[in-house]
């Protein structure tokens, strides 16, 4: 998959957070069967976050707002995408291709 | 060809759509003539068929997906082959097919160029589209608009009037949120674009997403959509045609008549009937009853459009 222009990358994108049905990570999702998995969750500021598609389809990882930061290419199966969050708040995004599928970030001090 | 507005201003639009207009009769009557023979010989069939001659008769394809290869149908491009062959047998030349979105699976130049190339195999004169959130993954439309929108106005949207009937094509997948979205500039678009129409106009508007609540849990909504509808309430017959849904929906809202069309690739829960609107794996051999396309006519002065839905041959 092509670079992320703007964004933070993590240096291991790509990888997986651990074998398959394992908990993810606190700083880790995992975009399965139409959804985010899980749909919140709540980091400290300057956490990376990674979304790792693991289903047949492609999705993407896109702010709900304009201008939110938010904003990778279309995941293919096994593809990641990160983020390092700065400020404190909350990130509402969604997979742009299926736009019912909808989860936040909360960032914390 | 798959061809598009290129250039065309709406009164020239009406102008080369009068003209093909002319060159159809034939066929709508060589057509008619052999259901005539097949299954009707009073004389009250044969001047319903001398009044068909002057009808429109358009075709509403939607959902092809071209690209998509997972489960619930490891064959679109198949599918989506079928429903043109489908188009091409009718047995009338439609005067245009519309194929409401969602083109493509994702967006990409060598989708576009299968579905714009597969679609130049439709036998009829114009083919119109309008783009999916499908087909505007990564790139706001772009390559959507490279593709298919040549002579259209802000991001895709435009009109044209053909047998005196108005038609919009809206782009409501670009903004999207959770819903679609038409944006200011759109319903400006609308607002003088029917200024001048006289309110016995028939308008038909077509869009990717419902323009009504079909059911907005799922995405399955427009949130400015009533903004264009009220620019609508003075005209006696509003059609409103869409796809997005991948399955047949009716409802009437006022003076507007909704339909959303079923898909050629693969089918989706009804509303509400699953967690979420993913893509469905039929028994073997059910697919093709999900699938299909859509047939139009409209006889002028009459108030309302004939829509006949047919599943994939």
């Amino acid at each position: 998959m092509a670079s992320m222009p703007g964004m933070t990358m993590s240096a291991g994108g790509g990888q997986g957070s651990g074998a398959g049905g394992a908990p993810a990570a606190a700083n880790a999702v995992t975009i399965k069967g139409f959804a985010f998995v899980p749909a919140a969750i709540t980091v400290k500021a300057g956490t990376t976050v990674t979304w790792t598609n693991q289903d047949w389809d492609a999705h993407t990882v896109t702010s709900q707002h304009d201008g939110g930061p938010l904003g990778s290419t279309a995941l293919n199966t096994g593809q990641s995408y990160s983020y390092t969050f700065a400020k404190p708040g909350t990130y509402s995004y969604l997979c742009t291709i299926h736009p019912f599928m909808t989860a936040t970030v909360t960032v914390t001090p | 060809m798959a061809s598009d507005p290129a250039g065309m201003t709406r009164r020239q639009l009406a102008r080369h759509a009068g003209w093909f207009g002319a060159a159809v009769v034939l066929s709508v009557s060589g057509g008619e003539v052999i259901s005539h023979i097949a299954h009707d010989r009073d004389s009250a069939a044969a001047a319903a068929s001398a009044a068909d001659a002057n009808a429109l008769r358009f075709v509403q394809v939607s959902d092809s997906h071209i690209g998509f290869a997972g489960p619930a149908n490891t064959n679109v491009t198949g599918s989506f082959d079928r429903a043109i062959e489908q188009i091409n047998t009718l047995g009338f030349r439609p005067h245009f097919v519309m194929h409401t979105g969602d083109l493509t699976h994702l967006s990409t130049l060598a989708q576009f160029d299968q579905v714009r190339q597969m679609m130049s195999g439709m036998r009829t004169e114009r083919v119109f589209t309008v783009p999916g959130e499908h087909d505007s993954v990564d790139d706001h439309g772009r390559a959507y608009r490279q593709a298919f929108g040549g002579g259209t106005l802000g991001d895709g949207w435009y009109s044209f009037d053909t047998h005196g009937v108005h038609f919009i094509a809206l782009v409501n997948t670009l903004s999207l949120e959770k819903l679609g979205h038409l944006g200011p500039d759109q319903i400006d678009f609308v607002r003088k674009d029917v200024a001048g129409l006289s309110s016995d106009t028939p308008i038909v508007l077509f869009s990717h997403i419902p323009l009504f609540a079909m059911y907005p849990q799922w995405g399955w909504s427009t949130d400015d959509a009533l903004q264009v509808l009220s620019l609508l309430k003075r005209f006696a017959s509003v059609t409103a045609l869409n796809g997005h849904v991948h399955q047949l929906f009716t409802r009437v809202e006022g003076n507007v008549t909704f339909h959303s069309a079923t898909t050629t690739a693969y089918p989706l829960p009804k509303p509400g009937m699953a967690p979420a609107p993913t893509p469905q794996v039929l028994p073997a051999g059910r697919l093709q009853d999900a699938l299909g396309i859509r047939t139009v006519k409209y006889r002028q002065g009459d108030t309302s459009l004939a829509i006949t839905d047919q599943r994939l041959a």
